[in-house]
């Protein structure tokens, strides 16, 4: 019954839970970065199995090209370039690691233990054309929201991450000597 | 592959984000925390469009949920950048300014 279907699903779970596992304890924030990396490839993988061909090719570009430089950025500009130490030391290890044991239990033995009402497989269609057609039709509201959302942000990061009000910026206004 | 086997991919990751969550100090890695939480809901999401609906409007809120989490994450970035600025450091317990 294990198909190569079956061995790739496993193969993409252990590189994806691992490295979530990794970017949860590794000491140093860089480390934890590339392990995110590997994480979300393995995470557009799984999509890929389910038939979302659109959402793995958006998981790749948005999460691994965008999100992913966006959080390197980040860790570099946030730490001191002198300062070799960019680890960031934990609190509350030992609890927080029974809370997450314990919600784990909880959440398999409940996915396992019910009986889901699982519809026979359909033949895989490409996705892309009626995610567009849905996107313009049924859920046009959600999506003219979160145009005006992407809008919102782009103007508060904008605004947030400006140098500070008019003394900061007077010295680039002067004269060339 | 089955539909619980994914469940359990889901809620390990999501037990992964939860645990950055709560033990990091570095506001950068409590937000990759948030974000595999965010991808957990999204391999839930897909997985019971897949399976249980044959409909693909579980993989429509995925998008939204992609979205969402480029706007967060470019917010939180820029509010990471001030307070360095401004305290010189990202870790978040030491930005406690506005406690009385």
């Amino acid at each position: 019954m294990t198909g190569p279907a079956d061995v790739i699903f496993y193969v993409l779970v252990v590189l994806t839970v691992v490295s979530a596992f990794l970017v949860a304890t590794l000491p140093s924030i860089i480390y934890s970065a590339v392990a995110l990396l590997f994480s979300f490839a393995g995470v557009a993988g799984l999509y890929v199995l389910l038939s979302a061909d659109f959402l793995a090719a958006t998981q790749i570009l948005v999460y691994v090209g965008g999100i992913l430089v966006l959080i390197l950025f980040a860790v570099f500009l946030s730490n001191r370039i002198s300062s070799v130490n960019l680890s960031s030391p934990m609190r509350f290890r030992w609890p927080a690691a029974v809370i997450c044991l314990c919600l784990f239990g909880i959440l398999s033995f409940t996915a396992v233990s019910t009986t889901w009402a699982v519809k026979p497989l359909v033949v895989y269609q490409p996705t892309t054309a009626e995610i567009g057609e849905l996107l313009m039709t049924r859920y046009l509201l959600p999506f003219e929201a979160a145009s005006v959302l992407l809008l919102a942000a782009l103007i508060g990061a904008a605004l947030l991450s400006r140098p500070d009000t008019a003394q900061a910026r007077k010295p680039d206004m002067e004269e060339p000597k | 592959m089955s539909l619980d086997k994914l469940l359990v991919v889901s809620a390990a990751l999501f037990c992964c984000g939860l645990y950055a969550i709560l033990t990091r100090r570095n506001g950068v890695a409590v937000l990759m925390g948030v974000e595999l939480i965010l991808n957990a809901a999204n391999v839930n999401f897909v997985a019971f469009s897949h399976y249980v609906s044959r409909f693909i409007g579980g993989q429509i809120f995925a998008v939204f949920v992609i979205v969402l989490a480029a706007a967060e994450a470019a917010v939180a970035l820029a509010i990471f950048l001030r307070l360095f600025a401004t305290t010189g450091t990202v870790e978040v317990d030491t930005a406690d300014q506005l406690k009385g």
